[in-house]
């Protein structure tokens, strides 16, 4: 399916309380696509690889909120890890999205690591870290059909979504200072930076 | 050096309400004994780089996490530690064990005391260097200003064994 109308079908579904945290190739899509929401943690800069466990902290950190993570194949290769992790601690409100091109495209499009006669089933890796809501698309339609199952899941959750990369596509750029951006985002989310200890 | 009730116990009066962890021989005790302690939730994870993502993803969210890792697992930081302390400006707090300091017999010329401190300086986190038993109150005090300045800081503990 192609990348933008995938990004897109989750801005139209998100709601109103989720976090969102798009990453790389995604967080690219997610800009191009519209303002952002106070809720939006663009990551980007980014350490490789780490969008699910920064999303993991704040689920487990903001259980009262969905908290939706965006990341690629490549990502995900660089932090598999993280899965068992978040199967360990379980949030039933985590959402990853996986968008798979089996490129880095935000490199120049080389090839993710991978068996040269099967692909790398995501999917089945989430299910054999302990993942339960395991999805997978492959088309357009059947993502907009699905996606409200994936949301409305017991989490955590992991879509998998078989996009096409985006020939000649740039990496992300950030939009604004860092510190800025994290009062902003802790003020949406309605928490002051860590308050100084009582002595 | 401490044993897993006092560092537990110091956790709860820095405030502190996730440990993030990966275990080694002297540290591991530690997180077992702050298993199932009210008001403190010890994660642990498979590699320490993803420790500060999500102490960083915690943080954010209005929790307030420390890192409990080996000197060996702060070499395996470096990508993560710098986007969440650097380029994110978050001010993780972190314990780090520092292996062989106390006693080589186990790894003769063990090079955790060649990289350790020159890494920590690299990276610009500042750390206190803690070698005694009867320096709790000195971990205590350096986490505790450190919270109040906003700023990250490392607990280097001197370990007697691989």
């Amino acid at each position: 399916m192609p990348m933008r109308e995938a990004v897109a079908t989750l801005r139209d579904a998100r709601g109103p309380k989720d976090i969102v945290i798009p990453s790389m190739g995604s967080a690219r899509e997610w800009m191009a696509l519209g303002p952002v929401h106070d809720l939006d943690f663009i990551l980007v800069p980014s350490a490789m690889g780490h969008a699910t466990s920064v999303g993991l902290g704040l689920a487990l950190a903001q259980p009262d909120r969905r908290v939706i993570v965006l990341s690629g194949d490549g990502s995900l290769l660089m932090n598999l890890g993280s899965l068992v992790t978040i199967s360990a601690e379980s949030p039933a409100n985590l959402v990853i999205v996986v968008f798979v091109n089996g490129v880095y495209e935000v490199t120049g499009a080389q090839v993710t690591p991978g068996p040269e006669t099967v692909p790398v089933d995501y999917a089945a890796l989430a299910r054999a870290s302990g993942i339960q809501s395991v999805f997978r698309w492959s088309s357009l339609d059947d993502w907009r059909s699905g996606i409200d199952s994936a949301l409305g899941a017991v989490g955590p959750t992991l879509v998998v979504l078989d996009v096409a990369p985006v020939p000649g596509a740039a990496g992300p750029r950030s939009p604004g200072p860092t510190g800025e951006r994290v009062k902003r985002f802790m003020a949406a989310v309605g928490v002051n930076p860590i308050p100084p200890v009582s002595s | 050096m401490f044993s897993g009730p006092q560092i537990a116990s110091m956790m709860l009066d820095l405030g502190v309400t996730h440990v993030v962890t990966v275990p080694d021989s002297t540290i591991g005790a530690w997180g077992d004994a702050m298993e199932g302690i009210p008001g403190l939730e010890v994660i642990r994870v498979c590699r320490e780089g993803e420790a500060w993502a999500i102490a960083g993803g915690l943080y954010l969210g209005g929790a307030t996490p420390l890192v409990l890792i080996q000197c060996t697992g702060l070499f395996e930081s470096g990508d993560a530690l710098r986007n969440i302390v650097h380029d994110w400006k978050l001010p993780i707090p972190s314990m780090i064990g520092y292996r062989s300091y106390l006693d080589q017999s186990v790894l003769p010329g063990d090079t955790c005391l060649t990289f350790t401190e020159p890494i920590l300086d690299a990276w610009r986190l500042p750390y206190r260097l803690i070698t005694a038993p009867t320096q709790l109150d000195e971990v205590r005090t350096f986490l505790a200003a450190a919270r109040q300045a906003a700023q990250p800081a490392v607990a280097l503990i001197a370990e007697g064994r691989a």
